[in-house]
């Protein structure tokens, strides 16, 4: 069996799974936001009664992070939505925008995005925060309502995306009927030259396979070249499996997914034991391909779609009107030092947005100083608007409102997220080109999409 | 239970992704509460760029669609995972969506919500023909007919009685998978 067959296996109690087979699986932990989890817990109550309760109040972790910095009354109302639900139903995680739990969260507008608005349970972008808090164990089963919960994968875990009605009935039963994918083998081999990371690696292989190559499968990423990564880049390319259409991502575990997992649970106090899988020998895969990483070099996805791959050094003729770094897949500490290595000393030429995924990755850029000057100082003096406020922000547009937003037509915007069709980012008549931290801050400086390489030493 | 549904058709063509059936700034709407329901039926499609798809899906101050059935190309319904995009679709007044190809998690969402049909088609319709055309589909006989041409579609399989009890919860409840309520 490959390793999402053989962690469905187990999660529904059968000796062994084979692709196609429909099976109902225990799930181990229900992730939701305020985008989703109010529509969610309106289908649980609306399904199992008013006075229901959820199947394992420790095991439905909420994190509200998506419209959260917007005077949008109504984006308020549903983050209050989900408070309510929690002290309702006693949910354990709940990672709120405010310390009171009889609170009401509101925007404060005059303080903008430039001052902290966020209390102490506050943690940020969902699938940062699963990591970031205790929530991803190799072997496990996590579901949740957004399309890039694959990204937990990286931790030798089944993670897929469900909708509302999906997730509602998880959350009254702890179980889902999901059908077994065929697994798509990617085995990577080689080291990443410098200047290269996760996101070349994700871009490469989705413009390998195409945007829909791995429909209705699972990614799965072993082989030599696995060790060399870090936690961080595998987190990147399990996070944009489903750019490729795929119904998850998932690596292998080694001893750079136990260390990270093993700090962070126990950090947390959340549950500490699991049992990682591994690949049969035999496993029967749906397409088998090796990727040398040291051949990789900074990849570029053309509007409209994630699956428009180029090279950066091919479109130096296409000049931008801002750039962003952000989100679950390019928001993280590393993301930002990346970015920071290339911009440091130097001004960025276009409008340049920053937005850390999570109030930890805020804290760590504040604290970490190079030649004295914190990561934070460097990047705001280098031009980069950093908001204090860390969430999605303008990855999906989001409320008009939005740190980041495109607002207008005509806008080319290089952004290290993880999305670029039609009006991702905003309005519908701009376009969003899809690259890697080093090769976004390389183009803010020089205004044209650029290879980072000779930025970098 | 027999089924045929005859509309004009909305053609798109690869790729319509979420974001341009229910863009992200109307996903402050509940599905669950019944004006929002109907708000985000307004907004379907709202996304689609002006230059590609001239004609406006719901038009202008009204909250339904003229248009019952979607005609589209490959991997619609693409990106996220918001179950507003087969509701929106559903709350305008689609009974079903004729495609290519399907992204994994709308397709689940729509067959999970009841909200509408989504039917595979192996051969390409989305370039033959042209929005407002009168079609048929009948879901029995798995095929869509219009202009006086048959086209024959993949048949629904084990999702077809899921839609038909009107989503996930009625089907498990009519099953016995899950208790009646």
């Amino acid at each position: 069996m490959t390793l999402t067959e053989k962690i469905l296996a187990r999660a529904s109690g059968k000796p062994w799974v084979r692709p196609g087979d429909n099976v109902w699986v225990n799930v181990d932990v229900l992730m939701t936001h305020d985008v989703c989890g109010p529509g969610t817990i309106g289908v649980f109550k609306r399904e199992f009664g008013q006075n229901a309760k959820v199947w394992d109040r420790k095991k439905v972790v909420i994190i509200p992070d998506h419209y959260i910095f917007t005077a949008d009354g109504m984006c308020n109302r549903n983050v209050d939505i989900l408070r309510d639900f929690v002290n309702e139903q006693g949910i354990e995680y709940f990672y709120d925008i405010i310390d009171d739990p009889k609170g009401q969260w509101k925007f404060d507008t005059v303080k903008g995005d430039f001052t902290r608005q966020f209390g102490k349970h506050y943690s940020g972008v969902c699938h940062s925060t699963l990591a970031q808090r205790g929530h991803n164990r190799p072997g496990e089963v996590l579901f949740g309502t957004d399309s890039h919960t694959c990204q937990s994968g990286a931790f030798n875990q089944f993670a897929t995306g469900i909708g509302n009605t999906d997730a509602g009935f998880i959350m009254g039963t702890g179980k889902l009927l999901i059908k077994v994918p065929e697994t798509m083998r990617f085995f990577l081999e080689g080291e990443l030259p410098k200047g290269v990371s996760g996101k070349d690696v994700i871009l490469h292989l989705i413009g390998e396979i195409g945007f829909d190559g791995a429909t209705y499968r699972a990614m799965q990423f072993e082989g030599p070249g696995v060790g060399s990564l870090s936690m961080d880049d595998r987190m990147t390319i399990t996070n944009m499996a489903i750019e490729a259409g795929g119904k998850n991502g998932i690596f292998t575990c080694d001893q750079k997914t136990l260390d990270y997992v093993n700090a962070r649970v126990a950090e947390n106090g959340t549950k500490s034991t699991f049992e990682p899988v591994e690949p049969d020998a035999d496993q029967q895969l749906f397409y088998d391909k090796a990727f040398d990483l040291s051949k990789l070099e900074p990849t570029v996805a053309c509007h409209p779609d994630p699956g428009q791959r180029k090279l950066a050094k091919e479109l130096g003729h296409i000049a931008l009107d801002r750039a962003y770094i952000g989100s679950c897949t390019g928001g993280k500490t590393s993301d930002f030092l990346a970015f920071a290595e290339v911009v440091k000393g130097k001004t960025v030429k276009i409008d340049t947005f920053g937005v850390p995924s999570t109030t930890l990755v805020l804290d760590e850029l504040k604290a970490t100083k190079w030649e004295g000057k914190s990561v934070w100082n460097i990047l705001v003096d280098a031009g980069v608007r950093m908001t204090e406020n860390p969430g999605c922000a303008a990855c999906l547009g989001g409320p008009v409102d939005t740190f980041g937003r495109v607002n207008k037509a005509g806008i080319k915007c290089i952004s290290a997220t993880n999305r670029n069709f039609p009006g991702r980012m905003g309005h519908k008549e701009s376009q969003v080109f899809l690259a890697s931290p080093y090769t976004v801050a390389a183009s803010a400086l020089t205004g044209k999409i650029t290879d980072p390489r000779e930025f970098i030493c | 239970m027999a089924k045929t549904i005859t509309s004009k058709v909305f053609v798109v063509a690869d790729n319509i992704d979420t974001d341009q059936i229910i863009p992200a700034q109307y996903l402050n709407l509940i599905p669950t509460i019944k004006e929002e329901y109907e708000k985000l039926g307004s907004y379907a499609l709202a996304g689609l760029p002006d230059d590609v798809n001239p004609i406006k899906f719901v038009p202008e101050g009204q909250t339904k669609t003229p248009y019952g059935i979607i005609v589209a190309g490959r991997n619609f319904g693409c990106g996220s995972s918001r179950e507003h995009a087969p509701i929106a679709l559903g709350a305008a007044g689609v009974e079903a969506v004729v495609a290519e190809s399907f992204a994994r998690i709308f397709f689940r969402n729509s067959v999970a919500t009841g909200e509408l049909y989504p039917v595979d088609t192996p051969v390409r319709i989305c370039d033959e023909i042209k929005t407002g055309d009168e079609a048929t589909l009948d879901l029995d006989a798995n095929t869509l007919t219009v202009n006086g041409k048959t086209y024959e579609l993949k048949p629904l399989g084990d999702v077809r009685p899921v839609i038909d009890a009107g989503g996930l919860f009625n089907y498990a409840r009519q099953s016995g998978m899950i208790a009646k309520a």
